[in-house]
């Protein structure tokens, strides 16, 4: 019989973030994002970007064709749009296959080694916001 | 027009039953087969070259071998498995009635072991298992899929849809969203099949082994990063009886080979 007071696995925190129109303004972290970092994060496979996306990654052998192609996203999205699409892509498109990579709540059957963590820190986010704003051409 | 090549183009059978929304319509079904490359339709169109033949060689050998204090084996009591049991695997999972719910092979099997032979149950992707699974499965192939039909599984089937709706995992993906709308494309390099469920237990290239419908069923679940329900588990039966009844038409290919 366990009478020690059990404190609840509760959700990591995540950073709050405001929500104008359809973008996020303000850096998740407070500070800009690395695009060197960026480019790492979206090609490695873990972070599941290019499973779905192609783009402008000659070095890449394997890339999904589930979604629009990365190149030149810089020229039609803000860095503050990039931010709420990553943040939560479902915003734009209820029905969307994106994950939504800052979320940590709401999901159904998470494998215990992911459960409660958002798929992305604030951080990772940043770092791909401040690299998918470069892809401009 | 080759078996094989019969099988690429899609199902024969003319007759079927109306369609719930979303669903692949029969003449638009492809096995797996038909989104593999030349070399690897070649392994599995070739008996000698299908390491998959070997697991069934084995299976043949333990039909006829004596097994638990019952001293039985399969043979004992089913004879030839090339007519006792050919056109059965295009059936499950079908429904028990003792036990009121469906089961699939692997669990027959086992029941089998158990009530027959007294024997102790194969463990799941066991050797012996899979052995047995695809020496009575092969004994379909080119049957059509008619899983499903009982009225008793309607309840089952219904759960195993719904199943494959749900999304699920930190990923948020349900099975639909890759399997019904985005078949043909590409997840990095890998193309979208079906998850027609045609030719298990198969021999996949990735595992170097023959596997069961429910460890690829376990390893999509862990892609979208969802907790795979276990060997056995009511929820895995359901999906896996939603598969073989949408598959419904299309010929066994068991033991396929997958990349
Ligand atoms: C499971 C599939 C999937 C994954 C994984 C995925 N996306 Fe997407 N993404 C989409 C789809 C589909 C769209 C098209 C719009 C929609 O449906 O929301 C999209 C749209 C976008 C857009 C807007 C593109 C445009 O030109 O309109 C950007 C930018 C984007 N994704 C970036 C990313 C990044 C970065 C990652 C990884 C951190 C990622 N996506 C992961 C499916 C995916
Ligand atoms: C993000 C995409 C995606 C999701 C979601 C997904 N799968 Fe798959 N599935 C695949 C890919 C890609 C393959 C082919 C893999 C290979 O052969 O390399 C596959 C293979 C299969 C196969 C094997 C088909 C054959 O020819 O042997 C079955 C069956 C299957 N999936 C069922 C499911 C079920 C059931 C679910 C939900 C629990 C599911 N899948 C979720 C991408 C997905």
């Amino acid at each position: 019989m366990s009478l020690a007071i059990s404190s609840p696995a509760t959700a990591d925190e995540l950073v709050p973030y405001k929500i104008i129109g359809d973008t996020i303004p303000q850096s998740l972290t407070g500070t800009p994002g690395d695009p060197a970092r960026g480019r790492a994060l979206v090609l490695a496979r873990t972070t599941t970007c290019i499973l779905c996306h192609s783009g402008p990654f000659p070095e890449v052998r394997f890339q999904g064709d589930l979604a629009p192609d990365l190149k030149g996203t810089g020229n039609w999205w803000s860095a503050g749009q990039l931010r709420l699409r990553l943040v939560d892509a479902s915003r734009f498109n209820p029905q969307t296959i994106m994950p939504s990579y800052y979320r940590n709540n709401g999901l159904v059957r998470v494998g215990r080694n992911f459960a409660s963590k958002p798929i992305l820190s604030a951080t990772e986010i940043e770092d791909i916001v401040a690299y998918l704003a470069t892809l401009q051409n | 027009m080759s078996f094989w090549r019969a099988i690429a183009v899609g199902a024969l059978v003319a007759a079927a039953p109306a369609l719930l929304a979303g669903e692949i319509p029969s003449d638009a079904r492809r096995s797996g087969y038909a989104f593999m490359g030349p070399d690897t339709r070649a392994m599995q169109d070739d008996d000698t070259a299908n390491p998959g033949m070997l697991f069934v060689l084995d299976g043949e050998a333990l039909w006829t071998k004596k097994t638990g204090s019952a001293e039985k084996a399969c043979a004992d009591c089913h004879g030839d498995a090339r007519s006792s049991m050919k056109g059965v695997a295009a059936r499950y999972p079908a429904f028990d009635k003792a036990l009121a719910r469906p089961f699939t092979l692997d669990q027959r099997i086992n029941l089998c072991r158990a009530n027959h032979q007294r024997a102790a149950p194969l463990p799941y992707e066991s050797r012996d298992l899979l052995a047995l699974s695809a020496f009575v499965a092969h004994q379909s192939r080119g049957v059509a899929i008619t899983a499903g039909d009982d009225p008793e599984l309607k309840p089952f089937v219904a759960q195993g849809r719904d199943l494959f709706m749900q999304r699920e995992g930190q990923l948020n993906l349900a099975c639909t969203n890759c399997h019904d709308d985005n078949f043909d494309k590409r997840l990095a390099g890998a193309p979208i099949t079906q998850a027609q469920p045609t030719g298990y237990p198969l021999y996949r290239l990735e595992w170097q082994t023959l596997g069961s419908l429910e460890r690829r069923l376990r390893s999509c679940m862990s892609g979208v990063r969802a907790q795979a329900y276990d060997y056995g588990a009511p929820e895995l039966v359901a999906l896996e009886l939603y598969l073989m009844s949408r598959a419904r038409g299309l010929p066994m290919e068991t033991p396929a080979v997958r990349p």
